[in-house]
């Protein structure tokens, strides 16, 4: 156990030691300090427009454009692989609802895979669909953040940036340097990046095995980095060519919270106030080590039934790869759950009832602990702005944060995204099961069962895309409404922020009082917290109740399902 | 400070409660009710109850016994909600009434020509226009507000101020407007009518404390829309909860799931929301205060910066003498005297003060009789008043210059060195001379009010900045400033620069509140995001502030800003503590739903209710209870004492929060006992 905290402990330090220069670095790039590409930026950028300013409506509608454009694009690659280049298995299009579903799934970040990847996709589609969109959905989010952080920093102003020139340089300076060096890093650690489909072995005992290869490195380079996680194999990063040793296990999760923890550093140089980004950092930690605590202990414990023929030293094994054990599992399971990155080394669905609880409620609380790249960040802000209208009344005054009233109309904004999380898990849920689309899909029935499907729904609207697995979502409906959880969880938060962003910017900061509230100190932090943990759990506690607790209470009781 | 216009009404008048219950019946009128998401959803939901529990009972169902109880505590909620509302408008009425009585019903004498105070003739008080002009004369009823525009009169506003002693109203000036509802106790007055029929400050007071007219404001709008946004996140989770049920092989009664949603959506405070409101404009009438608008009110809690009038808010406006400082060679007693003698007969308030400081240092006691003394009152062209005595003495008190003019001679070193320390802390140096020799000077001072410094100091906790306003040049003004604790000063200030500076601090994103009485504060009253006009000010003032003190206390600022913040605070406090109430209800209810699925969810039910159905019940009741527990608070407000935002926030939360996550669980165990030893679940 004291090796396994030892492990959390170095995790934790590497990532704070990474996050604060990046940080910084990331807030160079975006007010244009870093120019060491400024013609290849000149080049595209004199492609794409002008590099004007925009409101956040004009803003906003770049950012659809563009990831609509995406979306065709990839829906068209994956529909006609069978017609396109490097297809060595010669594997053909995809359905309609597979493409649909896919196509959404990595414009909007999330990755979720209804597919297992190296038995369906080319390796055209894998490299010129998928990681291009790993790249440019990240971006996407990245730009989100920075047009916020310009938003709520601006004084009496109209515009929050232009997107176009805040993806350039998110791809340009950020991903793509990060993606290379990581990648290399991982090539250097055994994992491959090959053109050929596969290579045939001989196993000790005389069978023959064929082993599915391909460009792997450069794929899980920026899955990590940029919060995607879609998986070049279907194990994602437990097969041990996505992750072969301990090192780029560490590598791995590092790279997953890397940017997403950097962005409040970020955020509190843009907004020039750099307590404020450490507020919203310790903020999300607390909520990290409670996760990881939480999962850890419940793990380490196990369960209860296999007492009787596993070692309890060991807790729960099932479904961990032995090479990472518990620790390395669980860290992960909390890191990929916490970023909506949604990569697994170990399968959720094998979680005791109780770690795949946290692993569910990570998601759930609207995928704000570090969060996707940006997205997170953003999310978090919009719980920052109920929590400080609550604060804010609480102390007698019109809330304000960063100096800015916050009023009718931001509350409006940001209570509407309360509505997201409940929509795309409990009503689509409840939709699967009244159509009787969830029974056929689950593998388990009673309450495993339905963590399964809340898991499925829960992280396609967190557009985290990491699956419970048990749950078969390559049909019609689950592709369908899972597509449409993940445009309402991507876009139900981003366009309501940008909107709040734009009517922030118009208004004049005033100076802080003794009458305002500091927003970076512990009693802010704390209700900010506790405001998030209320609203998640009083919105899933009902079905979480009937699913992952009422299990934990049969097992207690003796019954597994 | 403020005198109040009504007696106190007790939080329970019975007469109160009895039309209170009354108008809570009443008050179920769908369209008041839509007014409020969070109590027309329980009302609706209600209705849905009320018609499943007929139809079980019809049917003979199993549930109609327990239905049938749920029902009824839901209807009781909604009708809680009302009863708090109507309790607060009640109170308002109440106060209503009071100044209702005071309207004038009768006839007013309607002047044909301003001119002529002869020719008048009846008109009925409802219908005088504005630019009507009427004549009041001793022992009449003003029967609504206007200007005086002929006439010198004291009038009684005691019916509006509470304040006894009468007031001048005159022609001209910034003392020339009058209150309907006042009286004159002399002379006469000509009147023009200022505003319509049934617009008076009297009716907008009427209006204001029976909340008729009142208008959500910005910070209660953005609370209703979350409060509706989370009512819909708890649809979401109850109507989606059935199929989730389904699937673990367990079919909840819609009349629970009824049963859940009225707990969960935040009720406690959408059923108090209004109440608050209400309560909030009845303290501040009972400040004597007029708001124009709710938001004025609200605005007032944000002010960030206040403008204050030096002379008659920070300072009493007269300078009194505050000290004798005599020149070398001449005793105090010898200044003092001199001094005491030549302002015997001067009632200027200058003069008083000189005569109560030397009778209190030295204790001279009056002349029997004054006939020796000959006085020589104050002129422009001498610029010094004194007297000359039967002996042929000769004193005389001045301005420096005017009296070294008098006595001529060199430039007497050891004075220059008084005076000009004097002037230079502020003082107004006044130079005595006796028969043609220079005595000393008697240091007059702008006494600054005992008391003020504390009120600024508490501003200051609160995180207001105070700013003086003075036409004094800046080296007085930063003396007065500094004694009486103010953070800043305009001198030399002109209507000119006081608009500026409101709106340079406005250019910061600050909230300015300030208040005036005369026509040239105006512009700044207007541009000022909370203007108190003083009630006894100009009507183009009165136009312009948002707020009118009918005490014209320009102190009352400060009152006003506590009403504001209180305002907010008692939202804040009970919509968190309604949030918080959720956790326990949850424990209580989700337990009593799902045990039949799954036994060991039994281990959620952590404060061992009796039985599923009397922990729904617990809960429910318990629920409608906490609205009728919590009026109180919303009536009277949560406490709120000054203090840092972050120490108020840490204490609110402590006892709304903290506490709204504990007393449920309290509250709902012991309405489980007492359910359980009723048999009724």
């Amino acid at each position: 156990m004291q090796a396994d905290l030892l492990q959390a402990g170095i995790y934790a330090l590497s990532l704070l030691a990474l996050a604060v220069p990046l940080g910084w670095y990331m807030a160079r790039v975006f007010t244009g300090g870093v120019t060491f590409l400024a013609p290849v930026e000149r080049v595209i950028l004199g492609a794409a427009g002008d590099g004007a300013e925009q409101g956040w409506k004009a803003y906003a509608a770049a950012l659809l454009l563009f990831n609509a454009a995406g979306f065709a694009l990839l829906f068209a690659i994956l529909t006609f692989q069978h017609r396109l280049p490097l297809n060595p298995q010669g594997f053909d299009g995809l359905s309609w609802h597979l493409a649909l579903n896919t196509a959404i799934s990595f414009v909007t970040n999330t990755n979720w895979q209804s597919y297992g990847g190296e038995t369906t996709l080319s390796h055209f589609s894998q490299m010129a669909g998928l990681t291009t969109q790993n790249f440019l959905s990240a971006a996407s989010g990245m730009a989100v953040a920075v047009a916020v952080a310009r938003g709520f920093a601006a004084r009496q102003a109209r515009h929050l940036g232009n997107f176009w020139t805040d993806m350039t340089r998110a791809i340009l300076y950020i991903l793509l340097p990060g993606a290379i060096v990581l990648a290399i890093a991982f090539l250097a650690l055994g994992m491959p990046q090959t053109l050929l489909a596969s290579v045939d072995a001989t196993t000790l005992e005389g069978a023959k095995q064929t082993l599915a290869l391909g460009p792997v490195a450069s794929q899980v380079a920026i899955k990590q980095l940029g919060t995607n996680g879609g998986g070049f194999f279907n194990v994602n990063s437990a097969h041990p060519f996505e992750n072969p040793t301990a090192i780029t296990n560490l590598l791995s999760m590092l790279a997953i919270l890397a940017i997403p923890a950097a962005f409040t550093f970020t955020y509190g140089r843009m907004v020039g106030d750099r307590r404020q980004g450490r507020a919203l950092f310790v903020a999300m930690g607390v909520l990290l080590v409670a996760a990881f605590v939480a999962l850890y202990a419940a793990e380490r414990f196990g369960n209860p039934l296999h007492l009787a023929f596993a070692d309890p030293a060991a807790g729960n094994m099932e479904g961990k790869e032995v090479r990472f054990g518990v620790i390395g599992s669980v860290l992960w399971a909390v890191t990929t759950t916490a970023a909506s990155n949604g990569s697994v080394n170990a399968m959720h669905d094998s979680l005791t009832p109780l770690g795949g609880l946290v692993a569910m409620l990570n998601i759930q609380l609207g995928e704000i602990i570090y969060g996707g790249v940006g997205v997170g960040l953003t999310g978090m802000l919009l719980f920052v702005i109920l929590t400080v209208f609550l604060a804010g009344l609480m102390v007698g005054r019109t809330p304000e944060y960063l100096g800015k009233k916050i009023e009718a109309r931001e509350v409006k904004l940001a209570a509407l995204t309360l509505l997201v999380m409940p929509i795309g898990v409990l009503v689509f849920g409840a939709l699967a099961i009244a159509t009787g689309t969830a029974q056929t899909s689950v593998q388990d029935q009673g309450p495993h069962g339905l963590s399964e499907l809340i898991y499925a729904y829960s992280s396609a609207t967190g557009n985290n895309g990491s699956a419970f697995a048990g749950f078969t979502a390559n049909t019609p409906f689950h592709n369908t409404m899972l597509g449409l959880a993940m445009l309402l969880g991507r876009f139900g938060y981003i366009l309501p922020i940008l909107a709040i962003a734009g009517s922030l910017a118009g208004k004049t900061p005033a100076a802080a009082t003794a009458g305002t509230f500091p927003t970076h100190g512990p009693v802010f932090v704390t209700l900010l917290i506790l405001t998030i943990l209320i609203v998640g759990a009083l919105t899933f506690l009902p079905v979480l109740a009937l699913g992952p607790i009422a299990e934990h209470v049969s097992v207690l009781a003796g019954r597994a399902f | 400070m403020s005198k109040h216009a009504t007696a106190e009404i007790g939080l329970f008048e019975p007469a109160i409660l009895k039309t209170a219950v009354k108008q809570a019946a009443l008050k179920l009128n769908p369209r008041g009710l839509a007014r409020n998401p969070v109590i027309f959803a329980t009302a609706l939901v209600s209705v849905l109850a009320t018609i499943l529990t007929i139809r079980e009972g019809l049917a003979g169902g199993p549930t109609f016994a327990i239905g049938l109880q749920i029902t009824l505590w839901l209807w009781f909620t909604v009708l809680f909600a009302n009863f708090a509302e109507a309790v607060a408008e009640g109170r308002g009425k109440a106060r209503a009434d009071t100044f209702r009585a005071t309207r004038s019903r009768g006839r007013a004498k309607l002047l044909l020509d301003p001119a002529n105070r002869a020719l008048w003739e009846n008109k009925e008080v409802e219908l005088l226009e504005p630019g009507d002009v009427i004549l009041v004369e001793a022992g009449e009823l003003i029967p609504t507000d206007g200007e005086v525009i002929e006439g010198v009169a004291s009038v009684n506003e005691s019916a509006i101020t509470g304040e006894s002693a009468p007031v001048i109203r005159e022609a001209g000036g910034d003392r020339s407007s009058v209150t309907g509802g006042t009286t004159l106790a002399s002379d006469w007055l000509v009147i023009r009518v200022t505003t319509k029929p049934g617009e008076t400050f009297l009716d907008r007071m009427i209006a204001m404390v029976e909340g008729a007219k009142r208008q959500k404001t910005p910070n209660e709008i953005a609370l209703d829309i979350l409060l509706a946004a989370l009512t819909l996140v708890f649809l979401l989770v109850v109507v989606t909860l059935p199929f989730f049920a389904s699937w673990s092989g367990t079919t909840i009664p819609v009349i629970y799931l009824i049963a859940l949603f009225v707990t969960l959506i935040p009720t406690t405070i959408g059923g108090l929301l209004s109440a608050i409101g209400i309560a909030g404009m009845d303290r501040l009438v009972k400040a004597n205060v007029i708001a124009k608008s709710g938001r004025a009110v609200e605005a007032a809690g944000d002010i960030d910066v206040l403008l204050l009038d030096k002379t008659g808010t920070i300072t009493f406006g007269n300078r009194m003498a505050d000290a004798f400082e005599p020149v070398p060679d001449v005793t105090e007693r010898e200044l003092a005297e001199a001094a005491w003698l030549a302002s015997l007969a001067d009632e200027t308030p200058e003069g008083k003060s000189i005569v109560e400081l030397a009778v209190r240092k030295f204790g001279f006691s009056p002349p029997s009789i004054r006939d020796g003394l000959v006085f020589v009152p104050f002129t422009a062209q001498t610029r010094m008043s004194g007297v000359d005595l039967e002996s042929g003495g000769v004193i005389r008190k001045g301005a420096s210059d005017a009296i070294r003019r008098l006595v001529g001679g060199p430039v007497n070193g050891p004075l220059e060195t008084i005076v000009r320390r004097i002037a230079s802390a502020g003082g107004t140096p006044l130079v005595v001379a006796r028969d043609g020799r220079v005595l000393g000077v008697v240091y007059l001072k702008d006494i600054v009010k005992p008391g003020i410094r504390e009120r600024f100091a508490e501003l200051r906790r609160m995180g207001i900045r105070t700013v003086m306003i003075t036409g004094d040049n800046p080296l007085t003004a930063a003396s007065i400033a500094a004694e009486a604790g103010v953070d800043d000063f305009l001198a030399e200030a002109t209507p000119e620069k006081k608009l500026e500076l409101i709106r340079k601090e406005q250019a910061e994103g600050k909230l300015v509140a300030m208040c005036g009485d005369g026509s040239n504060d105006a512009p700044a009253l207007a541009q000022a995001d909370v203007g108190v006009a003083m009630n006894s000010g100009t009507p183009a003032a009165k136009e312009a502030g948002n707020l009118i003190d009918l005490d014209s206390d320009p102190t009352k600022l400060i009152e006003i800003v506590l009403v504001g913040k209180q305002l907010l605070i008692s939202r804040g406090a009970l919509t968190t503590f309604s949030i918080a109430n959720d956790v326990a209800k949850y424990f209580a209810i989700l337990p009593a739903l799902f045990v039949a699925a799954y036994p060991g969810l039994g281990a959620l039910n952590v404060m061992g209710l009796g039985s599923p159905e009397s922990a729904i019940l617990s809960a429910i009741i318990f629920n409608a209870l906490v609205i009728i527990a919590l009026i109180p608070i919303a009536l009277r407000g949560v406490a709120y004492r000054p203090a840092s935002a972050a120490s108020l926030l840490t204490r609110n939360l402590v006892i709304y929060g903290l506490g709204g996550l504990v007393v449920p669980f309290i509250g709902i165990k012991a309405i489980d006992l007492a359910v359980n030893a009723l048999g009724l679940a």
